[in-house]
């Protein structure tokens, strides 16, 4: 369970403007902005549930991470994590969670993977035979055999990325905090973290706060979404509803002949190449135009979602341009 | 603490381990405290003439010699693997484990004491073998006294590079500091000219100083120059005396600096 009500994580940083004299003044008159990273921010997540934490680059959703793990300290407002306060990173606290940073790791860089689950196992206080049996079943689930006596540095980063989320879990904690998991990973090496992250959270019914610049991830993961901008909240709820909201259209694809006036009649194309052509279709017209399609171009037919990145780009916009 | 101690023998496992997996830095590492072996050379020429200030050429032969067994055996990186650490935000990791983030430190540093050990064996071996032996204490007492006065240097410089390294919450370029350092302990400590040398007003300064007992005061100790067993014993405590004061001022500056770090980010 997770419970922030009014969060503000202000920092002060020093501005100096660029030039000698600048820098010399700057020695006795040190001028400070104050950066709103997370403002006034309120939410609740229940025990198991996997929330998608989105937003812009800079819109305070590493820093709220930071502090939902007791590593910043609020500038104001009240934050529990699993019954716990955050900031006072007691040792009751720290065994429930976990914060796993795709951009920096917790493995030893010379020494294999398996010494760092040693010095976790050890700092953790798990006994040999927990350890051994969690071990076993991240192994499993992630694909670790013969990668963790290797030195860290000669596996690849999505070998990497699988051994961090082990040292990670060892602990079995119940509160995950996920920044950018599968940052800089291939495709298919992202469907496995997203499976092992989905099956964690079901085994042991582990409440995950994710943040992904890959919306493959937030749409395979998590049923509900917080979106932050400017340190702002601008949304907390289904994400299918949001998208619905945003854009209440659906992709409609199919090949076969079709007369290109006829499609330019369905709806707005989007995409026409190798024989398939994608259709920007109002709700409204989508049996109609799914009908149509079906006595015309035949059974190859596909209505999806519009992709999360362009509802996004939509309720950024929208928000940025004011009520 | 309990935990700590718990997890204390994994975590001197581990830090073997990682000594070893960085053998070759370390011997380029232990290539750079050399300097006494070039005082060695420098005063040997000297006392070879005629005794400098009652210092004949074994009593400067066997200073040196254990000067270099002290300085290795009890000298660590950890003030720029915490500054590296603070600066990169690779600290974080160390907070989010429930154990304070000094043991995880100490098990690093206090695995790679053997292979110190290792290293310096064949110095330990010409000190035995060479005029040095002579000078040398040999009673108990003295011997007990110098085991302890050995342990006690290696947590006293282990406090001192934790101030050290605690530093880089504070300022960017921390490790310029320690440069400083280092030109004042090889003065006060007696790592380039043996205390009783110095100058009447530095020796006085020095008194007042833990240089010395990371490195002079041990050293004085195992060449007989410290006779009275209460003395030495005085000097020993001393040592451990700063040796937890500064421990305490190291935890705070690093809880001062933590607290920093979480209202300013990392």
């Amino acid at each position: 369970m997770i419970e922030v009500a009014g969060l503000k994580k202000h920092f002060r940083v020093h501005r100096r403007p660029p030039g000698l004299a600048a820098a010399v003044r700057s020695l006795w008159h040190r001028q400070y902005d104050t950066v709103k990273a997370v403002d006034d921010i309120s939410f609740t997540i229940a025990r198991g549930e996997r929330v998608g934490f989105l937003g812009p680059n800079g819109a305070g959703k590493t820093t709220t991470m930071k502090v939902l793990s007791g590593l910043l300290h609020p500038s104001a407002g009240e934050v529990t994590v699993a019954g716990h306060r955050p900031a006072a990173r007691s040792p009751a606290f720290l065994e429930q969670i976990t914060l796993v940073m795709g951009q920096k790791q917790q493995l030893m860089w010379d020494l294999p993977p398996s010494e760092t689950y040693a010095l976790n196992r050890a700092v953790f206080g798990v006994e040999p035979a927990a350890a051994r049996q969690t071990l076993a079943e991240l192994t499993e689930l992630l694909g670790l055999a013969g990668l963790t006596d290797k030195p860290t540095r000669q596996l690849s980063l999505g070998e990497r990325m699988k051994c961090e989320l082990a040292a990670a879990l060892l602990h079995r904690p119940t509160t995950l905090f996920l920044d950018e998991p599968t940052i800089g990973l291939d495709v298919a090496m992202q469907v496995t973290i997203r499976d092992f992250i989905r099956d964690y959270n079901q085994r042991h019914d582990a409440t995950v706060l994710l943040t992904s610049h890959y919306m493959d991830d937030v749409v395979a993961l998590c049923p509900r979404v917080i979106v932050i901008d400017g340190g702002r909240l601008i949304h907390d709820g289904d994400l299918r509803a949001l998208v619905k909201t945003m854009i209440p259209d659906k992709l409609v694809s199919f090949t076969g002949a079709v007369a290109p006036e006829e499609v330019a009649r369905l709806g707005e194309v989007i995409k026409a190449e190798g024989g398939r052509t994608t259709v920007r279709v109002p709700e409204a017209r989508l049996r109609e135009v799914v009908g149509h399609l079906l006595d015309r171009a035949g059974a190859d037919l596909a209505v999806e979602d519009p992709p999360l990145e362009d509802v996004m780009r939509k309720l950024f916009k929208d928000k940025r341009a004011g009520p | 603490m309990t935990r700590a101690l718990r997890a204390m023998p994994t975590l001197v496992r581990i830090g073997l381990t990682e000594a070893l997996a960085y053998r070759a830095e370390m011997l380029v590492w232990l290539l750079t405290t050399t300097m006494p072996l070039v005082m060695l050379g420098l005063w040997t020429s000297v006392a070879d003439e005629a005794p400098f200030r009652a210092w004949a050429t074994r009593d400067f032969v066997a200073y040196y010699l254990v000067a270099l067994i002290v300085r290795n055996l009890t000298s660590n990186w950890v003030a720029w693997q915490m500054s590296e650490e603070i600066r990169t935000g690779a600290v974080a990791g160390r907070l989010l484990r429930p154990v304070h983030p000094f043991a995880g430190y100490l098990g690093t540093h206090l695995g790679a004491v053997p292979l110190r050990a290792v290293a310096v064996a064949p110095v330990m071996l010409v000190v035995l073998w060479s005029s040095a032996r002579a000078v040398l204490v040999t009673d108990p007492a003295h011997l007990g006294l110098v085991a302890l006065a050995l342990v006690g240097a290696w947590a006293l410089t282990f406090a001192v590079f934790l101030c050290l390294g605690a530093l880089a919450f504070f300022l960017d370029k921390s490790l310029g500091i320690v440069d400083v350092y280092f030109g004042v302990f090889a003065i006060m400590s007696g790592y380039l000219i043996p205390l009783p040398l110095l100058p009447a007003w530095l020796r006085a300064t020095a008194a007042w100083l833990p240089f010395r007992a990371m490195l002079g005061d041990p050293v004085a100790i195992a060449i007989g120059r410290v006779p009275d067993a209460g003395q030495a014993a005085r000097l020993v405590a001393q040592q451990w005396a700063w040796a937890t004061a500064l421990l305490l001022v190291a935890a705070w500056m690093w809880r001062r600096g933590v607290r920093r770090y979480e209202a300013f980010g990392g």
